[in-house]
């Protein structure tokens, strides 16, 4: 379990990082807290010829939550997340989704930047950005651009993001609204079997928004508008919620895999959803 | 290709300095460079938890860290925390209760619940549980490891009321 060799570096701002990304193109790729990275270079299914420690760069850390509006940074772990109240009052469904997130040591290492910018369609992060309508903010030669996490992601580890660009920060809008986010696992530390975000707001008893993705469905996170948008109006009777799952089995594509059969995984991602809209709305 | 630089480590409280490639895991430093071989290799594939170590106050597994990048840390490992002749509360405790069987998970399991308690002081037996998944045991079923850590907490805290 030894990865092939690489040269180290550890720069102190980001215009050392993308000096480094400049020079060696598809050679050179960033670490954030290696938990994704490095179980895949000691199995040797990716080589990094030269590897860019982001633990030093200035900038990347910190949560702030300002006139509604949330920053977090990208290096900022999922530990920190977990234990940052002010966050978990503006929107609660961070922490308790980083709670089923891997196991207590991951979640030490394991940042939101690495964990969106992955592409790996196991991750918990990218729906749950695609539920709260998050925007991704990158940097790279040109300067900072931003992307809608509903845009970012093409196939498996494919990314809106190019080889030159790195990912500095994750930003959404508080979302005042009932929330949950409900994972279906075979065991604590395992990746989704499959898993739901959901956030509604309530009017006078009837649903007046709602939005909701998916993880570990399809080879990217999926946000499916028709699910969201077949409660809306409703007050949650039988048939809306069947409406809302049935436009959720429309938009997922899961494959079989040691998970399960493919009818096994739309079960459980009908369950799973069921569950989390129930939560979210007695919560809404 | 060898490209061997000079890295520092605070290791049990003691600085120790080293030429390494950049790619060696930290549980090998740890094991084969300075012959702290309490952590153990129980997967290397970042499932097990037997290699867990503090790092700058949090619980990693060692397998999954690169040397280059605990440059400059400071890392405890079961070594740091208690010894034959001056057992740590953990380490009486898990005698007390059995919380072992084989032995093979319980440098792991004890580093991180030490992080638990620093963490929680009082917590509650799915606290325990839920705060030490990241290790796993193939022998007692866990019963018995929650079980001394939760007498543990209840005699450091004791022992720290009786202090006040
Ligand atoms: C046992 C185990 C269980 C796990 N279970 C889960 C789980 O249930 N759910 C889950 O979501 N994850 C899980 N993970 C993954 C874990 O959460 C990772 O830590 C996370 O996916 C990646 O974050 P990282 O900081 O470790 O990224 P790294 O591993 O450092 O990086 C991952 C990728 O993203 C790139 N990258 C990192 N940061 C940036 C940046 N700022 N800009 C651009 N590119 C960047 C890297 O180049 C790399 O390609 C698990 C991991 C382990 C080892
Ligand atoms: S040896 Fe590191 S987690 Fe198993
Ligand atoms: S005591 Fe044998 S693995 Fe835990």
């Amino acid at each position: 379990m030894i990865p092939a060799a690489f040269e180290y570096y550890r720069p102190k701002d980001m215009a050392g990082v993308l000096s480094v990304l400049e020079e060696h193109g598809d050679d050179a790729r960033v670490v954030a807290g290696g938990h994704s990275l490095i179980p895949m270079m000691k199995l040797r299914m990716a080589e990094v010829p030269h590897l860019i420690d982001l633990q030093d760069v200035a900038g990347l850390t910190g949560i702030s939550i300002d006139a509604g509006r949330i920053r977090i940074g990208a290096m900022t772990t999922q530990h920190e997340i977990i234990n940052h109240a002010g966050l978990t009052d503006a929107a609660p469904i961070m922490r308790e989704a980083s709670l089923q997130i891997a196991d207590p040591q991951v979640r030490y290492m394991g940042t939101v930047g690495g964990n969106v910018a992955n592409g790996d369609p196991g991750n918990d992060m990218p729906g749950l950005m695609q539920c709260l309508d998050a925007t991704f903010i990158l940097v790279g030669p040109d300067g900072e651009r931003s992307v809608a996490a509903r845009d970012f992601y093409e196939a498996a580890y494919m990314t809106d993001r190019a080889d030159d660009e790195v990912l500095t920060a994750v930003e959404f809008a508080a979302p005042n609204a009932g929330y949950a986010y409900e994972k279906q696992k075979r065991k604590i530390g395992d990746y989704a079997t499959a898993a739901a975000a959901v956030l509604i707001t309530k009017e006078g008893g009837a649903c007046a928004s709602a939005s909701i993705a998916m993880t570990n469905l399809s080879d990217t996170p999926v946000y499916s508008a028709d699910a969201g948008a077949a409660l809306v109006g409703s007050s949650l009777d039988d048939a809306s919620m069947k409406a809302a799952v049935d436009a959720m089995l429309g938009d997922i594509d899961p494959t079989e895999d040691n998970r399960g059969p493919v009818e096994f995984k739309r079960h459980a991602a009908s369950v799973i959803l069921r569950r989390a809209i129930e939560n979210a709305w007695d919560r809404a | 290709m060898s490209n061997k630089k000079h890295f520092k480590l605070t290791v049990n409280g003691e600085e120790q300095e080293f030429l390494a490639e950049p790619r060696e895991l930290l549980i090998h430093t740890l094991r084969e460079r300075l012959r702290q071989t309490g952590p153990h290799i129980g997967c290397e594939t970042s499932h097990c938890g037997a290699c867990t170590v503090t790092m700058n106050g949090k619980s990693v597994k060692a397998c999954t860290v690169f040397v280059a990048q605990a440059d400059g840390a400071d890392i405890t490992t079961i070594e740091g925390l208690g010894n034959p002749d001056n057992l740590h509360v953990l380490q009486e405790s898990f005698k007390e209760h059995h919380g072992l069987q084989c032995g093979f998970c319980t440098p792991g399991m004890i580093t991180r619940a030490s992080k638990l308690l620093e963490e929680n002081p009082t917590p509650t037996e799915e606290e325990v549980r839920f705060g030490m998944a990241g290790n796993i045991c193939r022998c007692t079923g866990y019963q018995n490891i929650v079980k001394s850590i939760l007498a543990a907490a209840s005699e450091m805290n004791a022992a720290k009321e009786a202090a006040e």
